[in-house]
């Protein structure tokens, strides 16, 4: 619906505030060391391709290195530190985000692809929440529910994604610091930018070497690191494959594991629901940050009753979309993160169309250069189909329709993922009944894709184990 | 006047609210401490491991959707039963694990208590483990404890009864169902509780009662897709392979503890009960 | 109650079936979809951090001044004041003719010869308030004569008041009849309906008088009096883009929206524009389908105009205080 009368001239915001380096080292032990092997890897703007810097690459070598530091650190330094202190470390740490926040939000962009809106409005903020929430924690675990004086775990060992990357690494940071553990953590090999800046905000803030450790590298790095034998927790969010094989390496230790994984939500509209405000739920939900999103409304259910309705709206909402240049702050929808992603969302869209379903994109110019997937809703989708069953993870909506509760509750239920789940009626007793029917972790009730530190997020099912958030996600860093 | 011939017993699996043989057919001898045969048990299967769970399965819905006021009642119920068997469960306790009569008596005491204690959570846990949550937007957020579903319980081999209790009630106060693999040695007060469960207010289904193997019958409980959580307390030796199996679906694992597991009169914290819950959080917008 | 809940899509409903009766009139109001406040909120909330610059703001501003109802409703008002008035909207920089003019000049019924003669023949219309503006607490016939008085004395554009005490009761039949007859008194003038949206509180019920309006033939819906607070607000004409849009859809007319009242800066006006631009699109970024209320904006769309053309920032004095 957005004209062509009123064409918004190009906002880009400023790459200045962004000082990259040509290279980076490990940050091990507080200082940035370069890996035993010297090994390195390229970081790429997904929008460009342009080539940002050279991350260095962590061996097992490293990955013990960094594992040492941390244990030494948990040792000596911060589990005997008294937990108020720790809190204010914590603290520091969260004021310094936010006075950097529009360079880590540019570099988030740069790194990952993401709208500048979404990394300014979204995630930086929410990860100067997350270490205010957590700073305040610290001296107050004797309150939180779990008995008197909880033990911290020891050094956790902690593996995050690229589709969020630094509010990933705040919500894995953040609970286990006030919890008194240290930390080894290696950043997705995609986005590894601003979990170096991290690294440097650490410096900044003072915090004694060892307690935050950051290994850069892929998937050889992260299995290093949750295998390593003195890691006492480990913490991964990620795909549930990988999930599964963190889940078996870590069988039969003591290692305590939580893991953030897969979903495919259910976004369920009724025929009653505020049309308006669904329809922006339903973009929100499945177009936000490229829909490399894990609890993204994957599945949109509607009520057969208001079909043609919904329909019709959301496709006019879809044409008001502006996907381009992550760093103009107009955009709303950037690049996909990688070419391998971009190669696997446009394999499962093949095989939607392949398997029948309707393929719908809005016109929509996509940039030359760089990973691009405009938006796109299939309808004419069944359970049987690959895109309603398997996470797509890209910009991709599947519509389905249900003609009762009882078969919106049983169709979104019919799947391993249990992440969350969308709801939209005006009527409240329903909204609470399929609350309490639908087997989530995460029930968005007339919104979606809301966060907050102060509440527990996490999977029932094959969505994973443990909760981040609020008092529940201290217990992931506890000895309870 | 000759001695009477005792009517010797076979015992059966209870699956479903009802006690099938062993789809297998097999049974096996039940003995004492000193090798006395006691009885004859089913020696089940991985069909009746994979019957046992459909059940479980078919009766979470209702028993998770009970009112937690309700579980308690039934579970206080479930005491009340027990109460009345004190002889028959001493006796057995005696014979399975070999201890004083005076002994075995303090474990029917704390077997008893231990489920009123457990039943009392039913509707406590919500209190403890909810919570309301104080987002910063205009949302009204709220977590919530839930069942997480079919739970696989390899009951102790030791502790017979209390071991047994103690691991069943914490699993099914909360909502979630039951497919419990008894004490492999001494598996006759298992069979018993089943009993009491029968005639209990306890819905079909909701705890399911296999005897048997462990070695044979917990890697099909590890490994089915349909099994949420599984606690793992009466195969410590099978645990590794136990807990790489459970991995297919990420099951719940609760680990063996062996300093935990070694004395069941202690009364437990939690840790049980947070096992097989999950947490669910529910926004909502504040409007008008 | 699955019937109502939704609007057909691309069928036409007859206005004499849902105004058959009161009840009817009621079944179809409250069968709109309702509207989520929250939500609404965070739509606009997000539209306004659309950044708006160099040509685009250009284009902006210009649309904006040509939209505005340049409007005095005083006590205090004279002929003396509606004519200098009247030569600011044609005439609103007079250091720069390429300027364009305003919209039209907005006035209470007693001012309309004055404004109808300094404006004869140049395109910006005038505008009446009438229908006892702003509490609009008179009878009938008075609301009927004011609007005939102010259309005989020239205005071509009629502002109404609808009776919110009637709305909020829930007599909405009376409500449209009221509005109907207006609509007949004003013969070919322009009706913009005034919904008072700071008196209906709830953006369900901003939906609801919205499509009350428009069914009883409003040309307009607009949002407030500016006597009352809060007057325009951005998810307020939110609702109102969606319900003219909506409505063009189900009735096959297209209905103009103004936002009246607290928008006093360009930043302010630009954001209307974008909400318009990303809710209703091109066929309502036209004077002819949307207005600003307002005064003080003209001078600031003024300034920031003068910003982009010279490139330094100018000052209040440098423009014209009518």
């Amino acid at each position: 619906m957005t004209g062509k009368k009123f064409e918004y001239a190009p906002a880009p915001e400023s790459r200045a505030i962004v000082d990259l380096k040509p290279s980076y080292g490990l940050f091990i032990n507080g200082e940035f060391v370069d890996p035993a092997d010297g090994r390195a890897f390229k970081t790429i703007s997904p929008a460009t391709e342009e080539v940002l810097a050279e991350v260095s690459e962590a061996g097992k070598a490293d990955v013990d290195r960094a594992v040492q530091a941390a244990r030494k650190a948990y040792d000596r330094v911060w589990s005997k530190m008294p937990a108020r202190e720790r809190g204010k470390y914590l603290y520091r740490i969260a004021r310094i985000l936010q006075e950097r926040a529009r360079e880590l939000a540019v570099l988030e962009s740069l790194d990952n692809g993401k709208p500048i809106r979404e990394s300014r409005d979204v995630d930086i903020p929410l990860v100067a929440a997350w270490f205010f929430y957590y700073a305040g924690w610290a001296d107050k675990l004797d309150h939180a529910g779990f008995g008197p004086s909880p033990r911290p775990l020891g050094v956790a060992g902690q593996v995050i994604p690229w589709n969020f990357p630094l509010l990933m690494l705040s919500w894995k940071i953040a609970p286990a610091l006030a919890a008194g553990n240290t930390i080894v953590l290696k950043p997705a090999e995609t986005t590894p930018l601003t979990a170096l800046l991290f690294a440097e905000i650490c410096q900044q803030a003072g915090l004694p070497p060892g307690v935050v450790n950051i290994v850069t590298g892929a998937g050889e790095t992260g299995r290093a690191l949750v295998e390593h034998p003195d890691v006492d927790k480990v913490a991964f969010t990620g795909s549930t494959e990988v999930g599964k094989m963190i889940a078996r390496s870590t069988a039969g230790s003591d290692k305590k594991v939580t893991l953030e994984l897969g979903g495919k939500a259910a976004n369920i509209v009724f025929d009653d629901a505020p049309v308006d405000q669904a329809v922006e739920g339903i973009v929100n939900g499945i177009f936000f940050n490229q829909g490399h999103v894990c609890c993204a409304g994957s599945r949109l259910l509607v009520q057969e009753s208001v079909y043609d309705e919904v329909l019709a709206s959301l496709k006019r909402r879809l044409g008001t979309l502006r996907v381009g240049d992550p760093l103009d702050k107009n955009t709303d929808i950037g690049a996909i993160n990688s070419a391998e992603q971009l190669a696997r969302i446009r394999e499962l869209s093949a095989v939607g169309e392949a398997e029948g379903a309707e393929r719908w994109a809005p016109p929509c110019d996509l940039p030359d250069k760089g990973f691009w997937f405009a938006p796109t809703l299939f309808t004419g989708v069944s359970q049987a189909h690959r895109i309603a069953r398997e996470e797509i993870f890209g910009p991709v909506l599947s519509v389905l329709t249900f003609r009762t509760p009882q078969e919106a509750v049983e169709k979104a239920n019919n799947t391993p993922y249990g992440l969350s789940a969308g709801v939209w009626t005006d009527k409240g007793s329903r909204i609470l009944w399929m609350a309490g029917q639908l087997r989530a972790g995460v029930v968005w009730a007339n919104t979606f894709n809301r966060f907050d530190p102060a509440s527990p997020f996490g999977g029932y099912k094959e969505s994973g184990y443990g909760r981040e958030g609020g008092r529940h996600g201290l217990e992931a860093y506890l000895d309870v | 006047m000759s001695d009477r011939i005792p009517v010797r017993k076979t015992y059966k699996l209870y699956i479903g609210g009802k006690f099938p043989r062993s789809e297998s057919g097999r049974t096996y001898e039940v003995t004492d401490r000193k090798g006395t045969f006691l009885a004859n048990a089913a020696l089940g299967s991985r069909k009746d491991a994979r019957d046992a769970v459909v059940a479980a399965r078919k009766a979470f819905p209702g028993w998770s959707a009970a009112t937690a006021y309700n579980r308690g009642q039934v579970l206080y119920r479930v005491a009340e039963l027990l109460e009345g068997r004190r002889a028959q469960f001493v006796d057995e306790v005696v014979a399975g694990e070999g201890l004083s009569a005076r002994k075995a008596e303090a474990v029917i005491d704390e077997t008893i208590d231990r489920w009123v204690w457990y039943a009392g959570w039913s509707d406590k846990i919500a209190a403890i483990h909810g919570s309301s949550n104080p987002v910063a937007g205009p949302y009204f957020d709220f977590s919530v404890p839930e069942p997480t579903g079919v739970v696989a319980v390899l009951a102790p081999q030791g502790s017979s009864l209390l071991g047994l209790v103690s691991v069943i009630a914490p699993a099914v106060v909360t909502g979630s169902t039951v497919v419990v693999l008894a004490s492999e040695q001494a598996p006759l007060p298992a069979i018993s509780l089943s009993e009491v469960l029968a005639t209990s207010d306890v819905p079909a289904g909701v705890v399911n009662l296999l005897t048997g193997r462990t070695a044979e019958i917990a890697p099909w409980l590890a490994s089915h897709m349909d099994v949420n959580a599984i606690d793992l307390t009466g195969a410590p030796e099978q645990a590794l392979e136990l807990e790489v199996a459970s991995a297919d679906n990420l099951k719940r694992v609760l680990r063996p503890d062996a300093a935990r597991d070694a004395d069941w009169t202690i009364t437990p914290g939690l840790e049980r009960l947070l096992a097989y819950l999950e947490t669910k959080t529910v926004w909502h917008p504040i409007g008008v | 109650m699955t019937t109502t809940a939704s609007l057909p899509v691309g069928q036409q409903l007859e206005v004499g079936d849902i105004v058959a009766s009161d009840a009817s009139l009621r079944r179809f109001l409250h069968g709109l979809p309702g509207v989520d406040q929250v939500g609404a909120e965070a739509r606009v909330a997000t539209l306004s951090t659309r950044s708006i610059k160099t040509t685009a703001k250009a284009w902006a501003i210009d649309l904006a001044i040509s939209m505005i109802d340049l409007t005095t409703l005083e006590g205090q008002d004279t002929p003396g004041k509606v004519r200098a008035l009247c030569a600011k909207a044609l005439r609103p920089d007079p250091a720069d003719q390429s300027t364009p003019r305003v919209a039209a000049i907005c006035v209470y019924p007693d001012m309309v010869p004055v404004a109808a003669h300094e404006l004869a023949g140049s395109g910006v219309h005038v505008a009446s308030v009438a229908t006892a503006f702003p509490s609009g607490r008179a009878a009938l016939p008075v609301k009927l004569a004011d609007t005939r008085d102010a259309v005989a004395a020239g205005a071509d554009e009629i502002d109404m008041v609808i009776d919110r005490g009637a709305f909020l009761s829930g007599r909405y039949l009376e409500v449209f009849e009221e509005i109907a007859a207006v609509r007949q008194a004003a013969g070919d003038a322009h009706l913009k309906v005034i919904l008072e949206t700071g008196e209906l509180v709830t953006y369900d019920n901003v939906r609801r008088a919205s499509w009350l309006a428009m069914l009883a033939g409003g040309d307009f819906i607009k949002t407030s009096t500016g006597k009352i607070s809060p007057a325009a607000t951005l998810p307020v004409t939110l609702v109102m883009l969606e319900a003219v849009r909506d409505f063009r859809d189900t009735m096959g007319r297209q209905v103009g929206v103004k936002p009246a009242g607290g928008i006093r800066t360009t930043k302010d006006a630009i954001k209307y524009l974008v909400l318009v631009n990303e809710t209703v699109g091109d066929d309502w970024l036209d004077p002819d389908w949307f207005r600003f209320g307002a005064s003080s904006l003209l001078n600031d769309l003024l300034m920031q105009r003068t910003k982009l053309t010279t490139g330094r920032y100018s000052g209040p004095d440098y423009f014209t205080l009518d």
